[in-house]
């Protein structure tokens, strides 16, 4: 076995796009569920409507990359308000079922043929990061050509620049979601979390509270789709339900109700990804593992399921969670 | 319980004789063929009732009288099958119960919500109106709030020492005791200075101490020109500081008056009291040889 290799591949998987989709979208999630309380399963539903977003608007409508992050941005506003404004009314676990299934709405309006022209269908779409004309993502990297980096963490001018792109987005988002939470804003939606009730009988709008933080968290898993896309082409087979599982693992790793540790459990995540990615297969042909290699790399999507039953049953506040919140789990 | 001095009652209320819906000279809340039926059972059913205003108004009635649904249907947490209501002479109707708090009508609730995983001085500073820290776009620069903030919490923790609960200031609500959660809700329901609160068994689960001095602290509330309306079972409570007493059953009300009177009427006796209510508990089942003429 190639220990150096899988050492290697697995430090790669602190620092990609991917991790920093995932990052952003856990911090959605923290946004909806930590703190707001609002069960949300259809976090890839948002990633996909900002990712479409944004490449449809380059392919189909020509707009400059910025201004196609921006529609990315608002499908993904307007998406939480439809959801929103008739659900948020109802029991928390209406909430749920409705997102899971508006999540599968939106991936099936990416996959079906009938808007094959704009979506690609199946095939998804590519070519919107570097455009003829010159106004894609990637046209205004001010990088330049090379590679970066050691190790590794080594880049070349274009991964790089949707690092840096998405670090920055990431940093703000951080800030943003910290900034709310320290706030009186933020008191009120924990209390919206642990009593609507008692909140209303206060004098809070709750329902208004509510539509906010959906929007919110909304809007960053938007953030996370477009970063997503940013670093490839889009896919509707990318933005299936297992990938909100994936974000809730991540979320639930770092803690729920944390600001940093949806970014860390973003990371955790892949990092662990990576290790077993390389670690299964290798040690299936090396006849450790008694199972094919193509089945030694689906094994990881189990572990990740055990991994997640493992963390909620025994530690429900993930790893930056207060540990005074264990005692009080309802 | 024997009461060294007596607290100063408001009296003379109420315009002719005091029957139930009887006019009152100053009334705040007024309540018109309020009705609630939960399929076949009739919980409220008041054709009128007026709460006078700045005084502590009791409202008392065996269990499942309609109490707690009245105190619902008042505050806009559920909605009557007919019926017309106003506080201060505005209609609230159909007005979303977030909205009947702002307008300063504020109620606890008979099962205590504290907001578990948020520690008791968040509880407390939550209750406080008027936030610019609570608007999104504010929120995220503390310059916009962090003065007011500050005088917030200097206002719950006075309130805080008066609830004996200055010292659980930085624990979460979870880990408070059911008599201490029952305190932390009426403390957050004062933050909001309301005009008129609504107490639903306030002092259910706390110790007659504690009972004593929040009860003068009650008292002093209606000095400060609040209304108060509670519903209480300990009819120590009642006659000790209410002004006026509301009598349910069944969803109607039976009787209202002075706590003096009220008390005597053969109706309330029937519905609520019992007849032996005078008596020492040991004394009607016969468990327990009261030596008589002691303590009285
Ligand atoms: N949500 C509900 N659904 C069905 N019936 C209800 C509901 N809420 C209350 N009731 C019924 O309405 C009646 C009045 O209940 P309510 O809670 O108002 O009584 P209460 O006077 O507050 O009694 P207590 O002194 O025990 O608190 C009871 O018979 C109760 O069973
Ligand atoms: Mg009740």
């Amino acid at each position: 076995m190639d220990w150096g290799s899988i050492l290697n591949n697995t430090l790669a998987g602190f620092l990609t796009p991917t991790t920093i989709a995932f990052a952003l979208a856990a911090l959605g999630l923290a946004m909806h569920f930590g703190f707001a309380g609002l069960l949300n399963f259809g976090i890839a539903g948002f990633m996909a409507i900002g990712g479409y977003g944004y490449a449809i608007s380059v392919l189909t409508f020509g707009l400059p990359w910025w201004a196609g992050m921006l529609v990315g941005v608002l499908g993904s506003v307007v998406f939480a308000l439809i959801l929103g404004i008739p659900t948020l009314r109802l029991r928390g676990d209406y909430l749920a079922i409705a997102t899971i299934a508006a999540a599968e709405i939106a991936r099936l309006l990416f996959l079906t043929t009938a808007f094959t022209d704009v979506t690609g269908s199946a095939d998804g779409l590519f070519g919107f990061n570097s455009r003829p004309d010159g106004s894609g993502f990637q046209n205004s990297n001010p990088i330049p050509q090379g590679t970066y980096g050691f190790g590794p963490f080594t880049y070349n001018e274009q991964t790089l620049w949707v690092l840096v792109f998405g670090l920055i987005v990431l940093t703000v988002a951080v800030w943003f979601l910290w900034a709310l939470m320290r706030s009186p804003w933020g008191r009120v939606i924990k209390g919206i979390r642990e009593d609507e009730e008692a909140v209303r009988s206060l004098g809070k709008n709750v329902f208004a509270y509510k539509l906010q933080a959906l929007v919110i968290g909304g809007v960053f898993g938007a953030l996370g789709g477009i970063i997503y896309t940013a670093a490839q082409n889009i896919s509707p087979g990318v933005y299936v339900t297992s990938l909100t599982f994936f974000i809730w693992t991540s979320l639930l790793l770092g803690g729920a109700a944390t600001i940093f540790g949806p970014v860390i459990g973003a990371v955790i995540f892949w990092v662990i990804q990576a290790f077993l990615s390389n670690l299964l297969p290798a040690l299936s042909t090396s006849g450790i593992l008694p199972v094919s290699t193509t089945q030694a790399s689906t094994l990881r999507f189990v572990l990740v399921g055990i991994g997640l039953m493992l963390l909620v049953i025994y530690r429900p506040q993930g790893i930056f969670g207060d540990k005074r919140e264990l005692t009080f789990v309802k | 319980m024997s009461n060294n001095e007596k607290p100063q009652k408001t009296t003379d209320l109420h315009i002719g004789d005091a029957v139930p819906g009887c006019k009152k000279k100053d009334p705040m809340l007024v309540i018109d063929h309020v009705k609630k039926t939960f399929g076949g059972l009739t919980a409220v059913d008041v054709e009128h009732l007026e709460i006078p205003s700045g005084v502590i108004t009791a409202l008392i009635g065996p269990n499942g009288a309609g109490k707690t649904t009245l105190f619902n249907l008042l505050t806009g947490f559920d909605t009557p099958d007919t019926g017309a209501w106003s506080f201060m002479g505005t209609s609230l109707s159909g007005v979303p119960s977030f909205k009947v708090a702002q307008m300063g009508q504020v109620r606890t609730f008979q099962l205590t919500k504290a907001l578990s995983l948020l520690t008791v001085i968040e509880n407390m500073k939550l209750g406080a109106k008027g936030q610019s820290g609570e608007s999104i776009f504010r929120a995220l620069f503390p310059g916009f709030w962090k003065k007011q903030d500050e005088d917030i919490e200097v206002k719950a923790m006075e309130l805080l020492k008066r609830f004996k609960l200055d010292t659980k200031k930085d624990d979460f609500a979870a880990s408070l005791s059911g008599g201490q959660r029952k305190l932390l809700e009426m403390a957050r329901a004062l933050m909001t200075d309301p005009t008129l609160v609504m107490l639903d068994e306030p002092m259910a689960g706390v110790n007659p101490a504690l009972t004593q001095s929040l009860l003068d602290h009650v008292i002093s509330l209606k000095g400060e020109g609040m209304t108060v309306l509670f519903v209480e079972h300990d009819m120590h409570m009642v006659r000790h500081i209410a002004d006026w007493v509301v009598v349910m059953a069944e969803g109607k009300v039976v009787a209202e008056g002075p706590p003096e009177t009220v008390m005597k009427e053969q109706a309330v006796i029937d519905a609520y009291l019992g007849a032996h209510q005078e008596t020492d508990l040991g004394e009607v089942t016969g468990r327990i040889n009261i030596i008589k003429g002691e303590d009285k």
